[in-house]
């Protein structure tokens, strides 16, 4: 073995997981292709099974070489490969990986308030002459005024917004309290209080999981009853691709969560070393802030 | 003061060879040699394309592709040469250099930048498999949206935009990890004593570069799902009779694209200033003045983007906006020649390939630059806009003030990662060969576009067929003697002239006090810099 002092860099052996990873995500993305390609070609039905197919395929070689490949890091940090020096890279990376997660939900939130405020009040306000949709109004929620698409007869129905202050309330308040459990279980492991810390965890998995499932019923409500699909113009499509980018989050954010509260009750992480720890949380407190942004802007005003 | 000691691999672990080497290998260099490899490939494949465009161009009429295969052709062209060729060079020159030019002992995330390489060639096939699969009477080929993606089009276009859009997922994943990688060395691997004012300027320029990256590769994915949601899910984002709007997209669009441009073109301005200083053999003149330079242009590329799509309607205030903002980089870009002509001012000049590749990209670049100011202008563009000028106007940029500058980069490091030197009679052919055929492509180019020649048409009128015969059969000639460039690089990789450490008479920095080529583990001792 090498010698290992505080001042060397540690630079892992050649690794395969990340190549294969690639593999599995041309794999993915060709299937999803191949599912989907009869959309817009009738000729390409046959595509369909084989594209299911590699779906799947794709998605299990991404999960199993992801699982590996943090199972050889998680080795590395428990045989005391890292130290400060590779703390501090793993966590500037991750600030940096969290700001262009947020430039990803900047683009969607930049899709709402220009719709919102530019082109659904664009379209009520032509000249009665010149617009083919004149008893269109420019009120929010809107599904537009409706017309033949690409051959496609488009008729909006009345929309009623998403309330806050029902289920989304709830929620707000389940993924705040989260983040105040997830900080106490810190603390506990700062204290080493090893009790408190899974408890903490346990608490933010629970959480997690519950604002997940009023997440699900909420988008059931709203196709069920409500009549709010994807389909529905402006609003829809703002509606649930914000909730429901967001919502693909928390999905992550809890299987690492669940796999951190698995890694503390192994014993893992000390007071002075727990950056897989830490990096799981502020992804947390990134998706909590998420949320708050959703909760003002897609469902309050 | 001690030296920090730096450990690499474990001392008795031996690296596997093969191909098992390069699908593995977590070291910067063999990876910096993989990016650039794929983008002289991918190069060359771009070059290809272009070149069955312009022989179908060489003549009015239709002779050799169909109009659909034109467009399909033109669009995989630009994505190719932006994201596989011309990106993918900047990024293998940050992996070689970064670490030597700061001391480093590898990127501070090795494995991640495994990854970062590993995503193209699965994007290069997503790009490329459409016209493989049409050949087997799957779908209708590559997207033929240009590379733009606009809808409505690109929501009604077949199997291949969804390719496209899969291929762009990946090559922004692969981006998004390649910055991480970067800010993270820059900011947690630098030598003791070097401070971030005592970087090289390469370094800055990538810096700067990858915050650019940060901010808007995720915004270009949003758009892009945004379109695959349009096209298979039923959302109506860029659709007037849900309440959404086409223009929306080009607004996203050149969020990232606008910011692009100096993407390609950051990484350059950091070494070019290098060049100049090495073949001057003078300090670099105004290393501050560049750097906040850089900066300015950095912040002011994110709020510039509507420029691209002036004549797509927009409030006058918006236009007013949008012009001034854009004119303002030209600021900051005087600064920077400014900073490039007083470095060589008064220095004691050589020409080698570098340096003559360095100058000339000095001046095509700044044509491009210049060219730029007019299309900035709301009133004339209208003229301009979609035209043959503005295709002349960003080959100036991104061939002269990208390519040309990654290939001034190439001979000036070739020796350094090779250990040989490469034959400088070919290198000074190849350059002037490519500046002459270059400007003999363009220029007509621009005429074609002042006289009225719309971009992106498989057929003309006939009053601009004599430039369109001079502009195909200099880009014929600019093709192939990229050849030379090819064979120049291979024959100083397989030997030739041992290269000396320092390579460079007037060459100052980290990376030159290493051997050439430098030892697989470069420094095992972190350098101390004062």
């Amino acid at each position: 073995m090498a010698t290992h002092s505080t001042n060397q860099y540690y630079v892992p052996h050649g690794s395969i997981y990340p190549s294969i990873i690639s593999i599995g995500l041309l794999t993915l993305a060709s299937g999803f292709i191949f599912n989907v390609a009869t959309d817009k070609s009738k000729d390409l039905t046959y595509l369909q099974a084989p594209g299911k197919w590699m779906m799947i395929i794709g998605a299990l070689i991404i999960s199993f070489m992801v699982f590996k490949w943090m199972g050889s890091v998680i080795n590395e940090s428990l045989t005391g490969k890292y130290s400060k020096w590779e703390d501090k890279s793993f966590r500037v990376g991750m600030i940096v990986f969290i700001c262009s997660e947020l430039a990803f939900f900047a683009a969607f939130f930049g899709a709402l308030f220009y719709m919102r405020i530019l082109s659904v009040p664009d379209l009520a306000g032509y000249d009665l002459d010149i617009t083919p949709y004149k008893d269109f109004l420019s009120t929010w929620p809107s599904s537009g005024p409706g017309g033949t698409v690409l051959g496609v007869e488009y008729k909006p129905g009345t929309l009623n917004a998403m309330g806050a202050w029902g289920l989304p309330a709830i929620n707000t308040a389940l993924l705040l309290t989260s983040g105040a459990t997830i900080t106490w279980a810190h603390w506990a492991l700062i204290k080493n209080n090893r009790t408190q810390l899974i408890a903490g965890m346990a608490l933010t998995v629970a959480l997690g999981i519950a604002f997940l499932i009023c997440q699900a019923m909420e988008y059931h409500h709203a196709y069920t009853e409500m009549g709010l699909t994807l389909h529905s113009g402006a609003y829809g499509a703002t509606f649930f691709m914000l909730t429901g980018f967001h919502g693909f989050h928390v999905t992550l954010g809890t299987v690492m969560l669940i796999v951190i509260l698995i890694r503390c009750m192994k014993g893992h992480f000390t007071p002075e070393h727990h950056f897989g720890f830490e990096g799981v949380a502020w992804y947390w407190h990134f998706v909590d802030v998420v949320w708050l942004g959703l909760f003002i802007f897609v469902y309050w005003l | 003061m001690s030296t920090t000691t730096v450990a690499h691999h474990e001392e008795h672990a031996e690296h596997p060879t093969g191909i098992m080497r390069w699908l593995t290998t977590t070291n910067h260099k063999d990876i910096g040699t993989m990016y650039l490899t794929f983008s002289l490939i991918m190069f060359l494949v771009g070059g290809s394309m272009i070149l069955a465009i312009r022989a179908e161009l060489f003549q009015p009429g239709l002779q050799l592709l169909n109009p659909e295969f034109f467009n399909q052709l033109i669009g995989v062209h630009a994505l190719i040469m932006i994201f596989a060729a011309l990106m993918p060079a900047a990024t293998g020159f940050a992996n070689w250099m970064i670490p030597l030019q700061i001391g480093a002992p590898d990127m501070a995330l090795p494995r991640l930048n495994n990854w970062g390489f590993w995503l193209l060639p699965p994007s290069a096939i997503l790009l490329t498999l459409p016209f493989t699969l049409a050949l087997f009477g799957i779908g209708d080929g590559a997207m033929a949206t240009g590379w733009t993606f606009y809808p409505p089009l690109s929501v009604q276009g077949g199997i291949g935009v969804d390719f496209a859009i899969f291929a762009v997922h990946l090559l922004g994943i692969s981006s998004v990890l390649g910055s991480i990688n970067i800010i993270v060395t820059l900011f947690n691997m630098r030598a003791p004593g070097m401070t971030l004012m005592k970087m090289p300027m390469f370094a800055w320029g990538w810096l700067i570069t990858a915050f650019l990256l940060i901010a808007t590769i995720p915004v270009l994915a949003g758009a892009v799902t945004m379109l695959l949601t349009d096209r298979h899910f039923g959302t109506h984002f860029f659709d007037a009779a849900g309440g959404g709007d086409p223009i929306m997209f080009q607004h996203l669009f050149w969020f990232f694209g606008h910011p692009e441009v100096y993407i390609l073109l950051l990484p350059v301005w950091g070494f070019i200033p290098q060049i100049l200083e090495t073949f001057s053999r003078k300090p670099m003149y105004g290393y501050k003045a560049q750097v906040y330079s850089l900066w300015a242009i950095g912040a002011l590329a994110v709020v510039v983007w509507a420029h691209h799509f002036f004549t797509a309607g927009m409030p006058v205030p918006a236009l007013l906006y949008f012009m001034y903002s854009t004119m303002a980089i030209s600021l900051p870009l005087a600064v920077l020649f400014f900073c490039w002509i007083k470095t060589m001012w008064k220095g004691s000049m050589s020409f080698e390939t570098p340096m003559l590749f360095a100058v000339g990209w000095i001046i095509l670049f700044g044509i491009g630059g210049l060219t730029g100011l007019v299309l900035a202008d709301v009133a004339a563009d209208a003229q301009y806009h979609n035209s043959y000028f503005v295709v002349a106007h960003f080959h100036y940029t991104l061939f002269a003030g990208g390519i040309m500058g990654i290939m001034a980069g190439t001979y000036y490091w070739l020796p350094k990662m090779t250990g040989n030197m490469y034959s400088e009679k070919l290198g000074k052919l190849h350059f002037w060969l490519t500046a002459i055929s270059f400007n003999l492509t363009f220029i007509p180019q621009f005429f074609l576009g002042l006289a009225g020649m719309p971009r992106r048409i498989p057929d003309y009128a006939l009053q601009f067929a004599e430039f369109n015969m001079i502009s195909s059969i200099a880009a014929f000639v600019l093709g192939f003697s990229q050849l030379l460039f090819v064979y120049n690089i291979i024959s100083c990789a397989r030997g030739g002239k041992k290269a000396t450490d320092q390579v460079w008479e007037g060459a100052k920095g980290l990376e030159w006090t290493l051997p050439s080529p430098p030892p697989y583990h470069s420094f095992t001792e972190q350098p101390i810099v004062k």
